[in-house]
């Protein structure tokens, strides 16, 4: 069912890429409109970055994506810009739970060769990330349950509604 | 079989025995927003549809970030900040107050064995004073706002044991660099960090703060120390709730155990772009600097203060160079003027601003322009942290800090060991 394929966008900086370099202090105080800050993702490492970006695109990245600031602006705005999801090798943990609680998936795999411009297919139920274009296939780390049951209910905050309160089955 | 700190904390918030990889909901002591996260709390709030917060003593919002407003979208922001704390009788710490974590645990909103949400990634700094505090997203505040609990991944932990005895010209901020230097910017990622040892318990709890206020630089949930008598006695001074220490058990399982001697550290410097890019100050002491900061978070309490005026009494800061002092809350403010260190800072070329985070997070008052280095007392040296990607930011203690502001160079404080 669930398998679709995606462009995966990638930037030069691979590790460590902080919510300051996806959305910086100087826009994110000032800007309370989403779509208006979804045209600054990046711009600090790469001003050309948020134009190339298509909606259904994913992502793709290092170790420790979404390191630093707890700024929910950051997984905001990569959805609001279009981004279908995150692939990176490891997550820091505000942004792993952020996101997840605004719907958009986080996907923890080996990201070492895909490249820009490569055509990704994600396959969530046999756990397995395919790169089309190098014929290449990876391994994705299983979802915690948690956060499936999120991304099911479309977000913690329709899942709060949904429940009043958290129902987790574990 | 013990449990480590976090577990316990844990244990003691969702009422079941948890240990580290469970999933468990707690009941959270106190949560706070401030004002670069508070919008999105309030958004996701009135998203909730619930018409009441769950306990009005337990939340507080914070404007520290851009204080004062320095334009129309900011000023915004405030506004509906102090719109919603009027609309639902809730606590506002507005401009002036100081930065949220210093004046959260000052006011005594929190004490030993707390269980504590801030919508802000510092919020680890009160594991200094015993207290399991994390950031989280704005969403993930207003859901605890809603009905005072959130869930947690109970995690593993690093044992972090700091022997010896540091020297002088050497401090905690000092110790904390080195130990990011080794364990990296995603080396306790998920994870809890345990800080012990002869050299964490010499340090005041002002310095400790220092320490666990870094822990997430490392990608930490918490950096957790025990409540010693110091503690307790600091806490007593100021929170009205009594303090509920928690130790780690014996025989407590942790990830990895990590041992410091800091006995002849020298001054530590982060290098641009990232946290661990850590190296000995006598390394960097050519480095040109054109900006110097000594306040937020980190490092800008009273005794940070009294350090660098230790070093600036009688100096001038370098012709080439713009020193920017903020003390990290109103009482600090007055506490330093009281002694006469603000007279100092003024006299010495200084330009001491209003408590408030501005030039750290680059929203005001110390923008920096293209190529231009700083160096500051903050935790982040990210790209375009100070409001600039085209400009370099170093971290460093007090000391360090106001050394190099004199010379107009990266400088070794301990240059001016006999007046430390």
């Amino acid at each position: 069912m669930r398998k679709e394929e995606h462009f995966a966008r990638r930037l030069k900086v691979q590790d460590n890429i902080n919510t300051d370099y996806v959305i910086s202090g100087r826009y994110k105080f000032r800007i309370q409109d989403p779509k208006e800050l979804s045209k600054h993702i990046f711009e600090d490492i790469d001003p050309e970055f948020a134009s190339r970006v298509k909606k259904g695109d994913i992502l793709v990245a290092g170790e420790n994506f979404g390191c630093g600031s707890s700024r929910e602006q950051a997984p905001q705005a990569l959805k609001i810009a279009g981004f279908h999801a995150v692939v990176a090798k490891s997550f820091a943990r505000i942004f792993y739970r952020n996101a997840f609680n605004l719907g958009m998936m986080l996907i923890e795999s080996d990201t070492s060769f895909i490249d820009d411009g490569d055509t990704v297919e994600i396959d969530i139920d046999r756990g397995r990330l395919r790169d089309i274009s190098k014929g290449l296939s990876f391994e994705i780390k299983p979802i915690p349950s948690v956060m499936k049951k999120l991304l099911e209910d479309g977000g913690v905050i329709e899942h709060f509604k949904k429940y009043g309160g958290f129902k987790f089955d574990e | 079989m013990g449990k480590t700190i976090a577990e316990n904390i844990l244990s003691n918030h969702c009422g079941l025995d948890v240990r580290a990889g469970d999933i468990a909901i707690c009941d959270v002591d106190f949560c706070f927003g401030q004002d670069g996260t508070s919008s999105i709390i309030i958004d996701s709030f009135k998203k909730l549809g619930v018409n009441k917060v769950f306990d009005k003593e337990k939340f507080r919002m914070v404007i520290d970030h851009s204080a004062p407003s320095p334009n129309i979208g900011v000023s915004e922001i405030h506004k509906k900040m102090r719109e919603f704390a009027r609309d639902f009788d809730l606590g506002l710490y507005d401009i002036g107050c100081g930065v949220c974590h210093q004046i959260i645990p000052q006011h005594g909103h929190v004490t030993c064995g707390d269980l504590v949400l801030g919508a802000d990634s510092h919020t680890c700094t009160y594991g200094a004073i015993n207290v399991f505090s994390t950031g989280v997203g704005s969403t993930d505040l207003a859901i605890t706002l809603a009905c005072g609990k959130n869930w947690f991944r109970v995690p593993e932990t690093i044992k972090v044991i700091v022997k010896g005895r540091l020297p002088a010209g050497v401090y905690s901020k000092d110790i904390i660099l080195r130990i990011i230097k080794d364990i990296g910017a995603n080396g306790a990622t998920y994870k809890s960090i345990e800080f012990y040892g002869e050299a964490i318990s010499a340090l005041s709890v002002d310095a400790r703060l220092t320490i666990s206020n870094m822990a997430v630089e490392m990608g930490a949930k918490a950096g957790l120390m025990e409540a010693d008598n110091n503690v307790l006695k600091w806490v007593a001074g100021r929170s009205k709730r009594e303090p509920r220490p928690v130790r780690a058990g014996l025989g407590a399982r942790y990830a990895a155990v990590k041992q410091y001697d800091i006995s002849n550290l020298s001054p530590q410097v982060a290098k641009p772009h990232t946290v661990d890019n850590v190296s000995n100050v006598e390394e960097l002491v050519s480095t040109k600097i054109d900006q110097a900061y000594l306040g937020t978070c980190t490092n800008g309490r009273l005794e940070d203060m009294e350090i660098a005026a230790k070093i600036l009494k009688r100096n001038k800061v370098h012709p080439d160079v713009k020193f920017v002092i903020a003390p990290a809350s109103r009482e600090i403010f007055i506490e330093a003027s009281k002694k006469g260190l603000i007279d100092i800072f003024i006299e010495s070329g200084c330009v001491v601003v209003g408590p408030g985070c501005g030039p750290c997070v680059g929203t005001h008052n110390g923008v920096l322009a293209d190529e231009e280095v700083a160096i500051s007392t903050a935790n982040r040296n990210f790209k375009g942290r100070m409001g600039n990607p085209n400009s370099f930011i170093y971290l460093a203690s007090p000391a360090t800090v106001a050394a190099s502001a004199i010379k107009g160079k990266i400088a070794d404080p301990r240059e001016y060991r006999k007046r430390l």
